[in-house]
């Protein structure tokens, strides 16, 4: 590649583009889809693999201006780092013949560059050094004996490129599998028979197969569904307090629900275990800037020896826990929480809907009265509109981020909307 | 006169290196292929009965009418995303236009609107408390914009920017709190993040391809969630680790949504392939396919009632197809829109489902009457 040729600036990738996509020689071009169009693509990694390999052979095949020349170039201008000069020296004494001539090129080169301007001069001595940073001729049979050190970062580089990039996608697929091949699997028929039970329990719950009352607000344009159903009621509807036995996590998701159970565990004196799983979800689902602090609550407050509230966790989780405390991080309680969870699920939780607490709830629970069609159904209800949760939130500080509902209660003060 | 180092092969070393990785290449191939088609057969192992058999003494559906309830216009373009709130009434969607809208979709009314540096805007999600919208397109940022009821307030000003991916963002959700998203992109991997810091908590890889479409387990641990992309395959992953626990590669075609059944053992996918599949996870495979020889266009989103015994799919011929999850039949179709649906969300109650389309518009629909 003759200076003219680095002079022209953009041929060389201009070269790149078109040697790319040479069938022979070329990469291995892909369709993406990008939505509507197809555009064609090269994965970036193949590209680095070919131009180590092929491009430099291909495009890049230098034939007027050799390394010495340039190292000599160097070197006239004392501007060679070290390790080029060792291999500067060797080439000296490997070439002496041709010493004379290299020397003569290199002087007039840089002669000729003299005359340029300085902007110009600058742009092509960056990319002739580039140039020769990619292309140093490699050692092996060659006359050269470069640095060691030059070659074998590169034949690393390579072979690492392609373990880390182009057999990752395999890698990671293998293991996969093997992951999986060591799963546990359950049988079909359990599996499936558990859907049937699950739309069979829900099926009086699901307003799109049930309706629901007092009716739907989507059709009769009356929010009271949603007002009976709100966060906190004075007193809740029949199926969501069904609904609290089909599972512990149907029960803990409604806030009510794990206010009621809050109550019952009081009453046992083992609150402290709803308590600290709360704290924990708190943690694992807060800010991550307050974690730190968190943790030290929990620990003060919940695993400490003699703490105010002890949680009762197995000796191994304890350890494994306080250990962790050391280096808190985001899922530092996950198995202490997990531990106390199953304890609650186990024990407490069916206790609770055994209990006359839940018995009580279930007896007061209203079960609202379907609300007649109205007789003339063209004439359509005023639609209010609710207070928006981010207005309830910003009268209220949300506490460390946690979901917060909108307080839904009705809505007298409503602006009419048409 | 060219010298001949100049013409020999860059570095005979170099040359038989290459053949030994080409070598190695070719036999993590094979030994790729060889587990996965064991993994087939140990999953087969253990089916012993399809899901309509079980199905059987289930009562059968009738016919019902759902009629659209709520129509909401005023997206400029392709709707491309929606979410519900919380409240089970407000509704954040996301178009072409590079507009973002929050609607009381009860009332019809537009509370927030913001538009975005970028067109297509292909996710968005609610907060799970109500106070802030996140959302993200072809800028490959997943952005989150509090959202603020002071009518001066320029929303776009506390935009904050969370998620950074190299490829167009195809899908986000917050977890369980507004702390933190989970983003998938057009760059083959997944992505959780804190959004108070915009920093990565865990990066997943695994899909060969762009991936489309996520959905969070609604399980006790919360900690898995569901992938679709491109390379066909859904694949679950455990958000701590990091890693995929589980891959079903069965579709012909992009995952174009996925969505778990309530309980969380299962989880629905819809595809180009115009087929909609329930994968159980316990039993690790495939259990029912969705489809029928009249549907040739592929389904661009899939959700279920709140018993999950109706799986709803959007589907590309303008159509919505609603199907009995447990017989594996269908058991309406619904017409409405003028063009394509994109997105299908039912209501966080499951009183109605809101559908967005290419047509500009969307559309809430709930039961009017059951025969």
């Amino acid at each position: 590649m003759t200076i003219n040729t680095l002079a022209k600036g953009g041929s060389v990738f201009i070269i790149l583009i078109v040697a790319m996509q040479d069938p022979d020689m070329g990469m291995k071009m892909r369709n993406q889809r990008l939505l509507i169009t197809v555009i064609p693509m090269v994965k970036g990694v193949e590209f680095l693999l070919w131009f180590l390999t092929e491009a430099l052979h291909v495009v890049l095949r230098p034939d007027e201006t050799p390394y010495p020349i340039y190292l000599a170039k160097k070197n006239i201008r004392k501007q060679g780092e070290r390790w080029n000069m060792k291999g500067y020296s060797l080439l000296h004494k490997r070439i002496n013949h041709t010493w004379d001539f290299v020397v003569m090129q290199a002087r007039e080169q840089l002669r000729a560059s003299k005359q340029r301007r300085k902007a110009d001069r600058i742009v092509l001595e960056c990319q002739e050094q580039a140039y020769w940073l990619i292309n140093r001729p490699p050692r092996g049979k060659n006359i050269y004996n470069l640095d060691p050190r030059c070659t074998t970062a590169l034949n690393v580089y390579d072979s690492l490129l392609c373990v880390h990039l182009c057999f990752r996608p395999f890698c990671l697929q293998i293991e996969t599998s093997k992951r999986a091949l060591g799963r546990n699997r359950v049988k079909s028929s359990i599996c499936l028979e558990s859907f049937t039970k699950y739309s069979e329990q829900y099926q009086n719950h699901d307003p799109i197969m049930q309706g629901c009352l007092p009716s739907n607000p989507w059709i009769s344009d009356d929010t009271a569904h949603w007002t009976m159903n709100s966060e906190m009621v004075p007193v809740p509807t029949r199926l969501r307090v069904e609904r609290w036995s089909f599972s512990f996590m149907e029960l803990l998701n409604d806030v009510m629900g794990r206010k009621e159970f809050m109550t019952y565990l009081e009453k046992e004196f083992s609150a402290e275990n709803l308590c600290f799983w709360q704290a924990c979800e708190d943690i694992r689902h807060g800010e991550s800037s307050k974690i730190i602090e968190k943790v030290e609550e929990v620990y003060k407050n919940f695993l400490a020896p003699g703490a105010a509230r002890w949680v009762n966790i197995d000796s191994k989780t304890m350890d494994k826990t306080l250990e962790g405390i050391k280096h808190p991080h985001r899922f530092v309680m996950d198995d202490a929480q997990m531990h106390i969870y199953f304890l609650m699920k186990k024990d407490s939780y069916p206790r609770y809907l055994k209990s006359e607490l839940y018995k009580n709830m279930l007896a007061k629970a209203i079960v609202p009265q379907e609300t007649k069609k109205s007789v003339f159904p063209f004439m359509r209800r005023q639609r209010h509109a609710s207070p928006s949760p981010a207005q309830a939130a910003s009268q209220t500080p949300p506490e460390g981020g946690r979901a917060k509902g909108a307080g839904q209660a009705g809505t007298n003060s409503a602006v009419q909307q048409n | 006169m060219r010298p001949k180092y100049m013409r020999s092969p860059l570095i005979p070393e170099m040359a038989t290196q290459e053949v030994q990785l080409n070598e190695t290449l070719a036999h993590l191939k094979t030994e790729s292929e060889t587990l996965k088609s064991k993994l087939e057969e140990e999953r087969a192992k253990l089916h012993d009965v399809e899901l309509h058999q079980v199905a059987e003494k289930v009562e059968g559906l009738g016919q019902f009418v759902m009629k659209t309830r709520r129509t909401l216009k005023g997206h400029g373009n392709k709707v491309l995303c929606m979410d519900w709130c919380k409240d089970k009434r407000r509704i954040v969607s996301s178009s072409q236009d590079g507009k973002v809208i929050v609607w009381d979709a009860f009332t019809t009314n537009k509370e927030h609107a913001v538009t975005m540096p970028c067109t297509w805007v292909m996710a968005c999600a609610y907060a799970p408390s109500g106070c802030a919208v996140a959302c993200g397109g072809l800028d490959n940022k997943c952005s989150v914009y509090p959202l603020s009821l002071d009518k001066n307030e320029n929303l776009a000003a506390k935009k904050k920017s969370v998620a950074m991916h190299t490829n167009y963002l195809s899908a986000c959700s917050f977890t369980n709190s507004d702390m933190q998203i989970l983003t998938s992109s057009g760059d083959g991997t997944c992505a959780l993040w804190d959004v108070e810091s915009g920093q990565l908590l865990q990066s997943f890889h695994g899909h060969a391809a762009d991936v489309l479409c996520l959905d969070l387990a609604p399980s006790e641990t919360g900690n898995t969630f569901v992938s679709g992309g491109c390379d066909k395959k859904a694949n679950v992953w455990d958000m701590r680790s990091g890693q995929c626990i589980q891959s079903f590669e069965t579709h012909e075609s992009d995952i174009n949504s996925v969505r778990y059944y309530p309980s969380g053992d299962a989880f629905a996918s819809g595809s180009d392939d115009a087929t909609c599949r329930l994968y159980d996870l316990r039993a690790d495979r495939e259990v029912a396919i969705y489809s029928k020889e009249s549907i040739i266009f592929g389904v661009s989103s899939v959700d279920f009632s709140l018993s999950g015994r109706l799986l709803f799919g959007g589907y590309n011929d303008y159509t919505i197809n609603v199907w009995d999850v447990l017989k594996g039949t269908r058991v309406s179709i619904l017409f409405g829109h003028e063009n394509r649906v994109s997105t299908l969300r039912v209501s966080p109650d499951g009183t109605a489902f809101c559908t967005g389309s290419w047509d500009h518009t969307l559309r809430v629909r709930a039961i009017c009457s059951l025969i």
